[in-house]
Order: C-alpha cells, then structure tokens, then sequence
C-alpha cells in the first residue's frame, strides 16, 4: 500500500522543517551559540520522516547523537529543541542534555545517546517491557552504520531476536562513521546482511527515497506487531554534511557530495513526485516551504529570548527523591495544560502473561521415560 | 526471627518484591533453570515464570542495557551479574546511561533498576574472578552503592534497593553466601544510606562492610575485648551514599579509627573514608587513621598467596595497635 496523499504531503513539509532547523542549527554553531559537539543530519530526512509518519505516536522511538530532526518530526517543540542546543533553560533537558541527549518523552522521543550503538540494548528493554505488559507498542532504534561493529549490537539482537521482541532497528548507513568509510572497517558492509546471523528478517531500502521508506518501516511494524519478532533495516542514505561541525570531511571528494546533493537530495526527490501526480502544485509547496522557514526562524528567537540555567540546576535531576514527579518540558517551560505523560500499570494490576520460554523438560527426566 | 543464610535472605527479598510488584523481574545468567549460578534465585522461575526469571545469553553489556531501558519506561528489573568481575563488560551501560538518564533528559526519565552479583575473593579462583570493584561505581554521581554484611541487612537492603527510583549497585559477597544470620520475620527494610553500628565499644573505632565484618573486624573485635580494649564496629552497609552522620559519631566517641576493607588500597571506599573523616573530625583524632586492605597486588591462585594478599585478624590487630600507640 502506498503512502495517501496526506502523508506525503506532511513528509515533504517535515523533512522541510528538518532541513531547515538544521541550517539554522549550523547557523547558530558558526556564531558560538552552539558549541560542543553538533551533529547535523542534513540528506538523512527521508529515513526519520518515513519512519515516523508509518509508526504510531505511541511507538518509542531512539537514535544516537545525530539526534535533533528526529524529535521535531514526531511533534516535538522546535524552540525548545534550539533552546537546548543553547545550553538554555527552556530547552527540553534545561540545557543539561544538549544537541546529542534531546528527549521529548511526551512524544515518546526516548533520546539521543552519545556512545557509538549504546542506545541499541535500551531499545531492546523498551521493546521488552511492551511484551512484558502485552501492550502491541513497537519500538524504533535508529543507530549509523558504524554502530554495527559495536558488541552491543550483536549482543542485542541475539537476544531481541530469540525472544521475538517488537523492536524495529534502523541502520542509517550514511557511509562514513565519523571519517571512515564504512567497507575499509567491516568485513560484511551490507549491515541488514547481519541479520541472517541473528535468524531475524533484514532488508535494505533506499534511504533517500521518502516513499520507499515509508513503505519499508510501515511492513516492518506490522511485522513486529503482530508478534514476529524484530527487524533489521537499513537505510542506504547520505549526509550531506560533516561527522559534526568540526569535521571538514576531507575523506572524501567534493564530487562525491555534489552528486549526492544534485542528484539525491530527498527533498528534491520528493517535491517532483508532489508535482508529477498533481498531489500539491508548486506554489502550495512553496507556501510550505516559507512556513517551515519561518518556524526555524522563531525557534532560534524563542532560543534566543530563553534565560540561562541557572546554578540552582546544578545538582537537580541527579537523583529521584521519594515521591519526585518526572519533569515534563512542555508543563515546565510554556506552562501547557494539555501534556499527556506516559503512565504504566502499577505492579498490583499489571498481569504478565507472557511465556518467554516453554516449561523446561529435565533432559534427565526425559531419558528416564525413554528408558 | 529466623536464622536464614545470605542466600535464603537475599531470595526471601527477591520474592517477596516479585509478589509485591509485577513490574519487578529478574534477568541474568543462569537465574531461571540452574536456579542461579549462586542459587540466589531458587525456586523462583517456578514461582514467577518465564517471563520474569529471564535465562540469558552471556552478554553482561546487551542484557544490563537491556534492563536500563526497561526501566526506562516503568519496569524494575533485577540484573544480577554472576560476578561483578564480568560486570565490567557491561559497565559502559550502568555508567553512561543508568547513572545519567535523569540527568540527560533533565527529569524527564527515572531508571529504578538494581544490578545485584558476587563480588570479591572466592576461594583459589585466581585474579580474575577475585576483585572487589565496588570502588569504579562508587565513583559514579547518579548510583547507589550497597554492600550488605549480614543476612538480614542483605535481605533489607534488597527490598529497599528494589523499591529506588534510582540504579543500585548491589554487592554480594561471594564467600557470604552461605553464612548464616538472623533475619527478622515480616516486612524487614532497612533504609539506603544507613550505616550500623554492630558493636559498641570505646577505645577504637573499627569501620568497614561487606565480609571483612564477620570474617575479620568482629572476630578481631572480639579477639581485643580479651586484651581489654572496647572496640567499636561501624558497618558502612551503604557505600554511596555514606552515613556521614553515623561515622563521625563514632569517630568522635572513640577518637581512634582504622579502616578495613577487601579491596585494594588505592582509590578505594577506605581512601574516601579518610578524606571524610580529615576533614570533618580532624580534631577528634588523636592518631592517624589506620588501614588495613588488600595488599596491592593481584590475586593468586597458590593458597598461601591468596590468604597473604587478604585482610586477616592479625593485621587488624597490628593496625590497631598502632593507632593505639601500643
């Protein structure tokens, strides 16, 4: 089933919204409003938005630290993400998280991780508590090629994959981790290959192909929510940008990155298909255009205007005191009534009814009744 | 009370929370069928299922993460490590994202999970399976640390290390097993951050956890009352954070302290103890503080080594001595 016409629309408006906040977000670095480390992930949107407009908003969904287009897409404040690439304290994680730890839980954005593939075994233990509380939640774990030389990754999908845990991984091969391309460093480039490994479904897709990713994560959720265990994808994508601000990519040729930019920018691609089906005329898309340009532009004013952490911060969020409430950003910095927090079962109602393994036979025993 | 052995103690607690709270699951190796490498776990893959006494493969790393995310979204899991020794693979998971989770997404996320195993010497097991390793945790803002003695403080600290919002590094120990205790009957809880005092005394003020209690400083303790000198004995229980309070009210009482410890001298709980009791209760003493730890070496296998490289008796006496300028 194809993508309606909505859908692309709203995926060509947020891969939009994506690439311009991350302009601004480059923007910002160059005048040290940023600073640290800020990694963009421009040419990457159409695996986000493709996954984000096929999953449901309950679905948890986590990358690495390329991490700021993911949460906007799924909802999240767009002021209050630049805030917390400020360091301000209207950011989302006060300015304590930054550009590689954003969390919006009420859009069930689980966060932004800054070890290469360490975000891989949480994935699987949110995946774990949806089965354990039958729930039909899916859960999404982006991570770069990279990632998947790491022993977390092998690790984890040993074990999601034996206990058929509803986690959809994402391997948003863009190529290079950091500065090295991915086949000088991996015996088996061909990352979704690794899944044969693990007895579990991997499939390779077009990650600069909005449609094509789309269709891709809405299979693999139906797949996991029907009880079939993970997936392994992998998105073939290109970032057109640096590692992070400081990278100068000089490991590779600025021919390489033109054709990738002229030939297969996402968007582009994307805005022909709007236009060739008469899904949306030129004007409406450039209507959309200017208003994701205008957003971005408010949400480095909102960053701009929004005060400093202060040092009463310092030593919060370290601990749960008994009875602390979880702090929720939107309630805290706009003053918003409407946030709808997560909320689970407590430990009186929960039922758990799944059977991760059969009864155990004593190979003993069994030798006995043979005899 | 009942006389229950560390073991039985620790799996009342288990059982006890599991019945409790259905959020609360246990995974690790060999937790379900074998009924733990350490039988902690008897009986309870019976009792609770598949699902919540979880078998795993050996990926300390993947299966600790697995749990920190679990926890993440309401679940409170039990790791247990078989020995804290093999925890070190899977210490990037407690230290960069346990121990920051709540940090990172500025309150946004709780991580109430408890990573519980056996810790120290073992008997002839060699360096690798002998390290008391409580320290590199104890190091790391965002966790609690424990270390319980006895059978009823195991069986205590448990319960309560289970009912945190926050991680929890629980150290067994691993010759503590099967020594036994008593265990008060009921709902028995004893609150993190507490230390005890498990014997008065006057003279000198012995302070450490974990087995050198029973094995060494009580004994030892014991050994000095015959020679007339009352000995105090503080049990730090709790590693992180510290029961300030309790530790110099004894300082203060008995002007005198040594501090006995399984693991290595360097960078260790005793060192922080030191730099505590310095600075709070300098004036109170009226020596340096003594130390007795282990020897900064490498465990051997040979059984002699082994025994030299360990807090004894003997060197809680001669440490005690000293600080009582005998």
């Amino acid at each position: 089933m194809p993508p309606s016409n909505d859908v692309l629309v709203t995926m060509y408006r947020k891969m939009v919204l994506m690439r311009r906040f991350e302009e601004k977000a480059g923007q910002a670095y160059g005048q040290k409003k940023i600073q640290g480390f800020c990694h963009l992930y421009t040419g990457q949107e159409a695996v986000a938005v493709g996954a984000i407009e096929a999953l449901r908003p309950d679905d948890y969904m986590m990358t690495g630290y390329r991490d700021h287009a993911h949460p906007l897409a799924r909802g999240a404040h767009p002021g209050m993400i630049m805030a917390e690439l400020f360091a301000k304290n209207s950011g989302y994680s006060k300015g304590k998280g930054g550009s590689m730890h954003l969390f919006d839980v009420e859009h069930h954005w689980y966060g932004g991780y800054g070890i290469v593939g360490g975000q891989i075994p949480l994935a699987a233990g949110m995946a774990f508590a949806s089965k354990y509380r039958n729930e039909d939640r899916v859960t999404v774990c982006s991570f770069g090629e990279a990632a998947a030389n790491q022993g977390s990754f092998h690790e984890t999908l040993n074990m999601a994959a034996k206990w058929k845990l509803p986690v959809i991984y994402v391997c948003e091969n863009n190529r290079y981790g950091m500065g090295t391309e991915v086949t000088r460093v991996s015996a088996q480039p061909a990352m979704h290959k690794r899944a044969v490994g693990y007895s579990m479904r991997g499939e390779a897709f077009d990650g600069m192909d909005a449609i094509a990713s789309w269709e891709t994560f809405r299979d693999a959720a139906e797949y996991c929510r029907k009880g079939n265990g993970p997936v392994l994808l992998e998105a073939m994508t290109y970032r057109f940008r640096g590692h992070s601000m400081s990278d100068a990519a000089t490991y590779r040729t600025k021919e390489e990155v033109e054709e990738a930019k002229t030939k297969n920018d996402p968007i582009p691609r994307l805005r022909e298909v709007l236009l060739k089906k008469k899904i949306a005329t030129a004007a409406q898309l450039d209507a959309i255009d200017e208003q994701q340009k205008h957003i971005c532009e408010e949400a480095v004013a909102f960053a701009d205007a929004a005060p400093e952490t202060g040092l009463d911060e310092l030593y919060t969020d370290m601990y749960v005191e008994p009875g602390e409430a979880d702090v929720r950003p939107r309630e805290r910095v706009l003053g918003a009534t409407d946030v709808k927090w997560p909320s689970y079962p407590s430990g009186q109602e929960l039922k758990v009814t799944w059977e991760l393994e059969p009864p155990p036979v004593h190979p003993r025993a069994q030798k006995k009744g043979a005899a | 009370m009942a006389t229950l052995s560390y073991r039985e103690a620790l799996n009342q607690a288990l059982a006890e929370e599991m019945e409790r709270d259905a959020n609360v699951f246990l995974m690790g190796e060999e937790v379900a069928r074998y009924n733990g490498a350490y039988k902690v776990s008897q009986g309870l893959l019976e009792k609770f299922g598949s699902a919540r006494v979880v078998d795993t493969p050996i990926s300390e790393l993947g299966f600790a993460g697995l749990g920190v995310g679990a926890a993440m979204v309401g679940l409170r899991p039990v790791i247990e490590m078989m020995t804290w020794n093999f925890a070190i693979l899977a210490m990037d998971q407690i230290v960069n994202n346990a121990a920051k989770i709540r940090h990172m997404s500025g309150g946004q996320l709780r991580c109430p999970i408890v990573v519980r195993g056996a810790s120290g010497a073992g008997g002839r097991l060699s360096s690798q399976h002998s390290q008391c390793l409580e320290a590199g945790y104890v190091n790391i803002p965002g966790l609690k640390v424990v270390a319980p003695a006895t059978p009823a403080d195991a069986k205590g600290l448990l319960k309560a290390s289970i009912r945190d919002d926050n991680p929890v590094c629980f150290f067994e120990a691993e010759l503590l097993y099967g020594e036994k205790g008593e265990v008060p009957e009921g709902e028995h809880l004893v609150e993190i951050g507490k230390a005890d005092v498990k014997r008065a005394g006057t003279d000198v003020t012995l302070i450490t956890y974990s087995r050198m209690l029973t094995w060494t400083v009580l004994p030892a303790a014991e050994e000095l009352a015959k020679q007339g000198i009352s000995a105090e004995v503080v049990d730090l229980r709790t590693l992180r954070p510290l029961d300030v309070e309790t530790i110099l009210a004894s300082v203060n009482k008995t002007n005198r302290v040594v501090i006995v410890e399984e693991a290595w001298p360097h960078a260790s709980v005793g060192t922080d103890v030191v730099d505590l009791i310095q600075r709070e209760a300098f004036d109170a003493l009226d020596a340096p503080i003594g130390r007795v730890t282990g020897l900064d070496v490498n465990m051997a296998y040979a059984a002699a080594l082994e025994a030299a490289t360990q807090p004894s008796v003997q060197r809680v006496l001669a440490a005690v001595n000293q600080v009582l300028y005998r």
